[in-house]
C-alpha cells in the first residue's frame, strides 16, 4: 500500500490511499465477530447459571441432587463430549494439512461422539422425568433443566451445523469460505466443552456433594 | 356447526372475542391506522414503488441506508408511544375525587407499559442505533460495516418486534406489568392473556437484532479503521459507539436468558420466577436490573458523543479534554454494571449491600461531571454558532444537569426507601431521558440531516420544534417532581386528594406543548423537502465540519470513499483541510462491494408470525414457521456469490457528477 503525496517537498503527507493493494474480502473481521458473538452467549450461560447458583437449594420439598443425579452416567457423557473436542482437532489439523476428505471423516467421528452425548442427555432426562424429578416439580429442578438443557440445545445446533458443513466441503471442498466456516464451527463446538466443564462441576459434582 | 376443537386447533386461542370491537378508543385508533396504512400502501402502488422499494431500501445493505430506516423506524414509534404519553398525561389530569377519567384500569396499565417498552425499545434504540450506523462508518473511514447482510437482518428484525406490539394493540392485549414486564404480576397465575407473551416475544426477537447489530459494530470499530486511525486518534462519537456497543453485547443476552426463563414459566410451568415451588421474583428483577441499569448508558453514551462532535465544530474548536472524555466514557461503561441493585434498594438485601450499590452509583457522576465541563470548556472561548445543534446541547446541559443531581439524590439509599416508586423517580429518569437521550438525537438529526440528504432542514420550523420541546418537558415534569417529592406513587389511574389536581392539570399542558414540538418537527421535515433546492448543500461539508464524515459529497455515494482517507491526527477532516488537501480527480480503481439481499426481510417476517403463532398458543403454524426459518437460514448459507465489484467507470461518473457540483 503506498500513499500519495501531495507536495514535491513531502512536506504535507498523503491523505489517501491511492492504490488499494490489499483489499478486505468478505469476513476479514469474521473471526473477531464471531468471538464477540461467542462472549454473549457465554453471558447467556453465566445467567443461567446464576439463576441455577440462586435457586440450586430450592427443593420446594422435591428430590435434591444427591438422590438423582447419576455420576457414572454423566462421566460417560463428559468423556463423549471431550473426546468430541479431540476429533475435531484431528479435523482442524487435517483441513490445515489440505486433506479434505479426513476432515470430512473426522468431523463425521466428531458428529457421532455429539450425538452420543445428546442421546445420553435425552436419555438422562428421562428417566429423571420418569421418577417425578420433572422441570416443573421445584426451582432447582427448573434452574437444572433450563442450564444443561440449553447447553444440550447447543450441542444439537452444532450437529445441524457439522452436517451443513459436510454437505458445503462436498460441494466446495476446502476453499476459503469454507475453512473459514470450518474455523467458526470450531470455536463454537470448544467453547462447549468449556461450559460443560462447569456444568459437571458446578451442578453435578457439588450437587452430589452438598 | 364447527367443531370447537378444530377451531382451537387451528385458531388457538385467538377467537372473536380476542379483538376489542367494545373498546371505542382501541376502534377509532384503528380506523384511523386502516384509513392511513390503505391511504399509503395505495400510494405506493399507484406510482409503483414497491421495486423501488424493495430493490434500493428492503434488501439494501448499506449502512447508511439501513441508518435511515432505523431513524424513519424510531420517528414512527415515538408517535405511538408519545400518543400513550398524552392518555396517561389526560387521565391522570381528570381522574381526581368523583371523576373516573375515561380509560379503566385494565387499559391504563397497558397504556403505561407499552409507553415504556416502546419508547425505550422502538424508539431509543433503532435512533442510537440509526445514527451509529449511518455515521459512524463514515467517521472512520469504511466503506460499510464488518457485517452487512447481518445489518439488514438487526434492522428487520427490530421492525419484527416493534410490529408484534403494534398487532397487540389489535388483537388481544398488551402486558399490564411494567415496562420490564415485572413477576409476579406478568407470571401466569395472575396474567393468563396475551399480554406478557406478546411482550416478550417481541422483545425477545428485536433483542436478537440488537445483539447482532452491537456484535456487528463493535467488530467494525476494532477492523475497519482507515490506515492511520490509532484508537486515541478516532472521533469522540466512535468511542462511545463502541462502548455502548460494546456494553450491548454484554448486556443483551442476560435480558434474553431472562425473558426466556419466564417464558418456561409461562409455557412449560417451570418455577423459576412464580411465587411457589421455590421460585424466586426477585431474581427475575435483579437480572433485568442487570441489563436495564448498563441500557441506559447503551443509550446515553453514544449521545455524550454526538454532543461533542457537535459542540466542537460548532465552537470552531478541537475538543477540550479529548483523552479525559475517552477515559470517563471508559469508565462509565465499566461503572455502569456496579450499580444494578439501586433500582431496588428496598428489596432488603441489607446496609452494606445498599451503600455499596450507592456509593457506586454516585462515583458514575464523576466522570459524567468531567464530561460536562470538557463540553463548557470546549465552547469557553470558542467562536460559538448557535445553529440548531448546538442550541439543543446547550439545552441539554441545563436540562441534563438537574436530571443528574435528583439522580445523585435517588443513590442515597436512605432517600430511596422514602421515594421508590414515586412520581419523583419517573421525573427523574424522563429528565435524563428525555433532556440527554432524546435532546441528543434531535441535534445529532439536525446535525447530520444534510449529510445523508443534501439539503438542511428549514431552521424556523426547527426552533418552534426546540422551544417546544424545551418548554413543554420544563412544563410537564417540574410538577411531577414536585407531586412525587410529596409522596405520590406512580403508575396511579385515580387520585383521591383533590390538591393534587393542578399539577397534574399542568403537566398535562405540558405535554400539549412537547406535542407542539413534535408536529413541528413533522411540518419541518415537510417543509424542507419542498425547499430542498433552497436548503441545498453541495459542499458535503454544510457545518465546516471536522471528522471523515464530512469529506465525501452528500450524501455519500454507495461506497462512501473512492480513496480510503489516511488518517494523520484527530480531526482528520480538519486537518486535511488546514493543510490544503487535494481529493484526487482520477486513477478510480473498481471497488469491492457486498450484495443485497432479502434473507433479513423474510427471515423477520418468519420471526414475526413465529411470535404470534406462539402468542396464540397456534402450534402448527409455530412449528412451520420455526422450521422455515431454521431452512431459510442454512438455505442462506449455501450462497457464497455475496459480493461485486463497483466498475472504476461508474466509479470515475459519479466522483466527476460530485465534485462538479461542489465547484457550482
Amino acid at each position: 500500500m503506498s500513499t500519495h503525496s501531495m507536495t514535491a517537498d513531502g512536506a504535507a503527507p498523503g491523505f489517501y490511499v491511492i492504490d488499494e493493494e490489499e483489499h478486505h474480502g468478505p469476513g476479514a473481521s469474521t473471526s473477531l465477530g464471531f468471538w464477540i458473538y461467542l462472549m454473549s452467549d457465554a453471558l447467556i450461560f453465566a445467567t443461567l447459571f446464576a439463576t441455577y447458583g440462586v435457586l440450586s437449594t430450592s427443593y420446594a420439598g422435591g428430590p435434591a441432587p444427591r438422590q438423582i443425579f447419576e455420576l457414572p452416567l454423566v462421566a460417560v457423557n463428559t468423556a463423549m463430549l471431550l473426546l468430541s473436542s479431540i476429533t475435531f482437532g484431528m479435523a482442524a489439523i487435517a483441513a490445515d494439512e489440505e486433506r479434505p476428505g479426513a476432515t470430512r471423516l473426522w468431523l463425521g467421528i466428531t458428529a457421532l461422539f455429539g450425538a452420543a452425548f445428546v442421546g445420553i442427555e435425552l436419555y438422562e432426562f428421562a428417566s429423571l422425568i420418569a421418577e417425578g424429578a420433572t422441570p416443573q416439580r421445584s426451582a432447582f429442578l427448573s434452574g437444572f433443566f433450563a442450564l444443561v438443557g440449553t447447553h444440550g440445545l447447543h450441542v444439537l445446533c452444532g450437529l445441524i451445523w457439522i452436517g451443513v458443513m459436510l454437505v458445503q466441503m462436498s460441494l466446495h471442498g476446502l476453499n476459503a469460505d469454507n475453512r473459514r466456516r470450518l474455523m467458526c464451527l470450531g470455536m463454537f463446538w470448544h467453547l462447549l466443552d468449556v461450559v460443560w466443564i462447569g456444568v459437571f462441576t458446578f451442578v453435578y459434582l457439588l450437587g452430589v456433594l452438598r | 356447526m364447527i367443531d370447537p376443537s378444530l377451531l382451537k386447533t387451528i385458531f388457538g386461542r385467538l377467537s372473536f372475542e380476542s379483538f376489542p370491537i367494545h373498546e371505542p378508543i382501541l376502534l377509532v385508533t384503528f380506523a384511523g391506522v386502516v384509513v392511513m396504512g390503505s391511504a399509503l400502501l395505495f400510494a405506493v402502488t399507484k406510482y409503483r414503488l414497491w421495486g423501488w422499494l424493495w430493490r434500493e431500501w428492503f434488501t439494501s445493505v448499506d449502512h447508511k441506508k439501513i441508518g435511515i430506516m432505523y431513524m424513519i423506524l424510531g420517528i414512527i414509534m415515538l408517535l405511538r408511544g408519545f400518543a400513550d404519553a398524552v392518555m396517561m398525561r389526560l387521565q391522570q389530569a381528570i381522574a381526581f375525587g368523583g371523576s373516573d377519567g375515561y380509560l379503566n384500569a385494565h387499559h391504563y396499565d397497558q397504556v403505561f407499559t407499552a409507553h415504556g417498552t416502546i419508547m425505550i425499545f422502538f424508539v431509543a434504540i433503532p435512533l442510537v442505533v440509526g445514527l451509529i450506523n449511518y455515521v459512524m462508518p463514515l467517521q472512520i473511514g469504511a466503506r460499510d460495516v464488518a457485517f452487512p447482510f447481518l445489518n439488514n437482518l438487526s434492522f428487520w428484525l427490530t421492525v419484527a418486534g416493534a410490529l408484534l406490539v403494534m398487532v397487540s394493540l389489535f388483537v388481544g392485549e398488551f402486558s399490564r406489568a411494567g415496562w420490564l414486564n415485572y413477576v409476579p404480576v406478568s407470571n401466569l397465575q395472575n396474567s393468563p392473556d396475551t399480554g406478557p407473551d406478546y411482550y416478550l416475544w417481541a422483545l425477545q426477537i428485536a433483542g436478537v437484532g440488537t445483539t447482532l447489530s452491537a456484535i456487528n459494530m463493535v467488530t467494525t470499530i476494532i477492523k475497519m479503521r482507515a490506515p492511520g486511525m490509532t484508537m486515541m486518534k478516532m472521533p469522540v462519537f466512535c468511542w462511545t459507539a463502541l462502548c455502548s456497543n460494546v456494553l450491548a453485547v454484554a448486556i443483551f443476552p442476560i435480558l434474553t436468558a431472562a425473558f426466556a426463563l419466564l417464558m418456561l414459566d409461562r409455557y412449560v410451568g417451570t418455577n423459576f420466577f412464580t411465587n411457589d415451588l421455590g421460585g424466586n421474583p426477585m431474581m427475575y428483577w435483579n437480572l433485568v436490573w442487570i441489563w436495564g441499569h448498563p441500557e441506559v448508558y447503551v443509550l446515553v453514551l453514544p449521545v455524550f458523543g454526538i454532543f461533542s462532535e457537535i459542540t466542537s465544530t460548532f465552537s470552531g474548536k478541537r475538543l477540550f479534554g479529548y483523552s479525559s472524555m475517552v477515559y470517563a466514557t471508559v469508565v462509565i461503561t465499566i461503572l455502569s454494571f456496579l450499580v444494578w441493585l439501586h433500582h431496588f434498594f428496598t428489596m432488603g438485601s441489607g446496609a452494606s449491600v445498599n451503600s455499596f450499590f450507592g456509593i457506586a452509583t454516585m462515583v458514575i457522576s464523576i466522570p459524567t461531571g468531567a464530561k460536562i465541563f470538557n463540553w463548557l470548556f470546549t465552547m469557553y472561548r470558542g467562536q460559538i454558532r448557535f445553529e440548531l445543534p448546538m442550541m439543543w446541547t446547550v439545552a441539554f446541559l441545563l436540562t441534563f444537569t438537574v436530571g443528574g443531581m435528583t439522580g445523585v439524590l435517588l443513590a442515597v439509599p436512605p432517600a430511596d426507601f422514602v421515594l421508590h416508586n414515586s412520581l419523583f423517580l419517573v421525573a427523574h429518569f424522563h429528565n435524563v431521558i428525555i433532556g440527554g437521550v432524546v435532546f441528543g438525537l434531535f441535534a445529532g438529526m439536525y446535525y447530520w440531516f444534510p449529510k445523508a440528504f443534501g439539503f438542511r432542514l428549514d431552521p424556523f420550523w426547527g426552533k418552534v420544534s426546540f422551544w417546544g420541546w424545551v418548554i413543554g418537558y420544563w412544563v410537564a415534569w417540574t410538577p411531577i417532581y414536585i407531586v412525587g417529592l410529596m409522596g405520590t406513587t406512580r403508575r396511579v389511574r385515580h387520585f383521591e386528594d383533590p390538591t393534587l389536581q393542578p399539577f397534574f392539570i399542568v403537566a398535562a399542558i405540558g405535554v400539549g406543548i412537547i406535542a407542539i414540538g413534535i408536529l413541528a418537527f413533522l411540518i419541518q421535515i415537510a417543509v424542507s423537502i419542498r425547499n430542498r433546492e433552497a436548503l441545498r448543500d453541495t459542499t458535503g461539508d454544510p457545518w465546516d465540519g471536522r471528522t471523515l464524515e464530512w469529506s465525501t459529497s452528500s450524501p455519500p455515494p454507495a461506497y462512501n470513499f473512492a480513496f480510503t482517507p489516511v488518517i494523520h491526527d484527530l480531526d482528520a477532516w480538519y486537518d486535511m483541510k488546514s493543510r490544503g488537501h487535494e481529493r484526487p480527480a482520477g486513477g478510480y480503481r473498481p471497488i469491492h462491494m457486498p450484495r443485497n439481499t432479502g434473507t433479513g426481510v423474510i427471515l423477520s417476517g418468519l420471526a414475526l408470525v413465529l411470535g404470534f403463532a406462539m402468542v396464540w398458543y397456534i402450534w402448527w403454524l409455530a412449528v412451520l414457521s420455526f422450521v422455515a426459518l431454521i431452512a431459510v437460514t442454512i438455505g442462506h448459507t449455501f450462497n457464497y456469490n455475496r459480493d461485486y465489484y463497483i466498475p472504476a467507470d461508474e466509479v470515475a461518473e459519479a466522483e466527476r457528477a460530485s465534485l462538479a457540483a461542489a465547484g457550482a
